[in-house]
């Protein structure tokens, strides 16, 4: 990656041309050609830097559902609960951490009233419990990041 | 804005991100049988409507060098929860800020941060620096890191319609 690349991902982390030839709206911002950008977003792409490019969605106003979990697993059933998680489409993302309550994971939904029943199926393959975490009020979403 | 059967053949069809080719929207619409002009004019609106809370690149944060995160909690009095979680919410240091219910009695917190970096020491100070420059000693507190990440895929719309 190189400092041509850090500014693609710092400038276009939002803000992408939504018009007929947006690689050559954007390549002008950037002082690059339209055939340059496209290729060096493929290769950041490839090369697992960016993991899409497109819309970031608001779930609420999507009218789905959408809601922050988390579990207590017995370490020796970590992997087995890990699979049984991941393995629902609706699990957006899903990471360890270091706390009694040691499974965070998200699950978005596109109907409101699925995520209880996707929570409840997981209760009753695991045989454990899920804490549900809905957002009561939102302070800040960014999570954009400097390349 | 409700979004209609259009919409949502739309919005599953962007869902994992555009065809990197000079015109996307063109290739976008000949996938789901719409002109270039409407599939332009129907995210333009979901962008507008807030639908789309942004449109651009998604990264991958670990990949580009950000390796540590950390869910910083607070136990927080309902009746000041708000004003502290704007404030934190306008720290540079924090990506995410929520709050969400306790569950008593396994936990306690209601304020829930983000706060990436690109190793462990820099995420530990920045949360040291919150806690100072915001007064939120004496308040219940934990950092949870994350030591692995099984899944990153996004949120996926638009199947429902698209499967009926």
């Amino acid at each position: 990656m190189d400092d041509i690349d850090r500014r693609i991902i710092n400038t276009f982390q939002g803000g992408f041309p939504i018009v007929e030839r947006p690689f050559a709206a954007a390549a002008r911002i950037l002082g690059l050609d339209e055939a340059d950008l496209i290729a060096r977003v493929k290769a950041l792409s490839e090369a697992g830097t960016i993991s899409r490019f497109g819309p970031m969605w608001h779930a609420e106003k999507m009218g789905g559902g959408l809601t922050l979990t988390a579990m207590k697993v017995p370490e020796d059933r970590f992997d087995e609960v890990a699979a049984i998680v991941n393995s629902f489409p609706e699990v957006a993302h899903n990471y360890a951490r270091e706390h009694a309550l040691n499974m965070w994971f998200v699950v978005a939904t596109e109907r409101p009233g699925r995520i209880r029943e996707v929570l409840d199926e997981i209760e009753a393959r695991t045989g454990l419990a899920v804490h549900d975490m809905p957002k009561i009020e939102e302070f800040f979403v960014g999570l954009r990041f400097e390349a | 804005m409700e979004l209609s059967d259009r919409d949502l053949a739309l919005v599953s069809a962007i869902g994992d991100g555009l065809p990197l080719v000079e015109r996307p929207y063109l290739a976008i619409g000949e996938a789901v049988g719409m002109s270039e002009v409407e599939v332009i004019a129907r995210i333009q609106a979901m962008k507008e409507a807030g639908i789309i809370r942004r449109f651009g690149i998604i990264v991958r944060h670990h990949e580009l060098g950000f390796r540590a995160n950390a869910m910083s909690v607070w136990d927080i009095p309902d009746d000041k929860v708000s004003e502290i979680g704007r404030r934190l919410g306008d720290s540079p240091e924090v990506t995410l800020c929520y709050r969400r219910p306790r569950r008593l009695p396994d936990w306690p917190y209601n304020l829930f941060c983000m706060v990436h970096g690109r190793d462990r020491p820099g995420v530990e100070q920045a949360i040291t620096d919150l806690i100072q420059r915001h007064g939120l000693d004496g308040h219940g507190h934990a950092v949870l890191f994350s030591t692995r990440r099984f899944k990153q895929t996004g949120a996926r719309y638009g199947r429902r319609k698209a499967a009926e």
